[in-house]
């Protein structure tokens, strides 16, 4: 596996892709930075940037790079290397290089302005961690709807669905959900449904850790109450391990059936 | 070498392999041929594990290759369309596909035959399909393994590269190898094929050498004889 990762990954450091999305994170960054002089303001704003926006790059580039190296997976394929390790190498290739997008990107400016000597700088490490998290899912999530649909455009319209579903859909549902049934305890309820949508776990996530108590929302401060904040913390990251490892073992299946 | 049993295959509702069986335990040239749709390529691809068969078994060296990839490191496949990721050099997909198998490669050799030198630094868009043939080639035969499997290696080529090919491929033989190939090119299979097996619907239609092939037909032409197998098939 390791050997394919290392081919995805090269390959994709030499697409000018990778460093549009890098150059992004770091005007981005800049900007906020500079424009704001605040590290704390800075981090909020970025939350939502990064909370909308990594999702959707994550699936694009998943899609579009299982798509664009079906060549190479063919050549793969009749040689002695494991189906699985080929398309998780392919995966991590995605994944990790647009990790690394992000982190140098949004690093670059922040470590410019002074972060080591903040008190901001665990709000930014959560930040990054739950970018991370984020890419990892959506890049899986991407190869997963890729593998399952051979036409090109259906692929790319399911995943592109899949993005709108669970960054605003998901919310609108659940807030009426919470305005129409709002005789009936919901605690439990809205809890659960936090859990179904990685894109609300890293908000609270991230919220949790800036104890920023107006900007919780409901489920933020169900999830408060419910676990506490630490607790809170590690239940919503190994919820995120979780969306991970799933979708992974789903595509080390499938690929077990897959004609080519 | 070869050993397939009762292999059936479907995509949707169309069948493609229809109980196959199928021994090879000679060496030399194979030809499967039949008319399109007729399953070569999906035979092909089950042999490489490429395409998983909804029934049977297929055994090589006396082992069965369901959910296995090792047995790959024996065998040598040329596709039919050579599709190479586009943005590699041809020399570091060489380089690559060495590094992938891990195992002594005779690439300058094969560079060297099939002259292929000149376009080494070229990206893979910008070759020709009959460079990219020749490439491709290279690739395949680069690892001399005793199984080699070859989808219409003929595609694309100049007549003097065809020479060249042929003579290779004879080459390969006398060193005793079990060479599969499929091709459109009567004369190119009838000048090389030891043994000939015509598929048709998903089943071995005919099995045995040109000379046979051409009594049962009581055809002296090869290719009327491969014409008369279908004719008789309709009537």
């Amino acid at each position: 596996m390791f050997k394919i990762f290392k081919y995805s990954f090269f390959d994709l450091t030499r697409s000018s892709w990778s460093y549009v999305y890098f150059l992004f994170y770091l005007l981005l960054g800049m900007v906020l930075l500079f424009l704001n002089n605040d590290l704390n303001t800075a981090v909020i704003t970025l939350m939502n940037v990064i909370i909308m926006l990594v999702p959707l790059i994550g699936t694009i580039f998943g899609v579009m790079y299982y798509y664009n190296s079906r060549e190479f997976t063919e050549l793969l394929l009749a040689q002695p290397v494991k189906r699985s390790s080929i398309f998780l190498g392919q995966y991590f290739g995605v994944a990790i290089s647009l990790s690394i997008s992000l982190v140098l990107g949004l690093g670059i400016p922040f470590a410019a302005y002074g972060l080591f000597k903040s008190p901001a700088i665990w709000d930014f490490v959560m930040l990054l961690v739950t970018g991370l998290f984020l890419t990892l899912i959506f890049s899986a999530l991407a190869f997963n709807i890729a593998l399952s649909n051979e036409n090109k455009i259906k692929g790319f319209g399911y995943a592109i669905l899949l993005w709108l579903f669970l960054a605003v859909i998901y919310d609108g549902l659940f807030l009426l959900s919470l305005v129409y049934f709002q005789e009936y305890p919901l605690d439990k309820f809205s809890l659960v449904a936090t859990m179904f949508n990685p894109i609300d776990l890293s908000r609270i996530l991230i919220l949790l850790k800036l104890d920023i108590s107006a900007l919780l929302s409901y489920t933020g401060a169900v999830f408060k109450q419910f676990f506490g904040t630490s607790f809170g913390s590690i239940a919503s990251i190994s919820m995120l391990v979780l969306w991970v490892v799933l979708p992974l073992l789903r595509i080390a299946y499938v690929v077990r059936k897959k004609d080519f | 070498m070869v050993s397939i049993k009762n292999l059936h295959k479907k995509f949707g509702s169309q069948k493609v392999l229809d109980g196959l069986e199928l021994e090879i335990k000679e060496k030399g040239i194979i030809a499967i041929l039949g008319p399109n749709g007729s399953g070569k390529t999906t035979l092909i691809k089950s042999i490489l594990g490429m395409v998983i068969p909804d029934k049977g078994t297929n055994k090589i060296d006396g082992k069965d290759i369901k959910n296995r990839w090792d047995y790959r490191q024996q065998l040598d496949y040329l596709p039919q369309i050579a599709n190479f990721p586009g943005n590699l050099k041809v020399i570091e997909l060489i380089t690559m596909i060495k590094d992938l198998r891990g195992l002594p490669a005779r690439d300058k050799e094969l560079i060297d035959f099939f002259k292929i030198e000149h376009f080494l630094d070229k990206k893979l868009t910008k070759l020709s399909g009959g460079m990219k043939q020749k490439v491709n080639l290279v690739l395949c035969f680069m690892f001399d393994s005793p199984l080699i499997i070859l989808d219409e290696p003929t595609s694309g080529l100049d007549p003097v590269s065809l020479l060249r090919l042929r003579k290779f491929i004879q080459q390969e033989k006398e060193n005793g190898k079990t060479i599969l190939i499929t091709s459109h090119i009567m004369d190119f299979v009838e000048d090389v094929a030891d043994r000939i097996i015509f598929l048709l619907e998903g089943k071995i239609y005919f099995d045995g050498t040109v000379n046979e092939l051409k009594e049962s037909t009581q055809e002296p032409d090869f290719e009327h004889a491969i014409a008369k197998l279908l004719t008789k098939e309709d009537v």
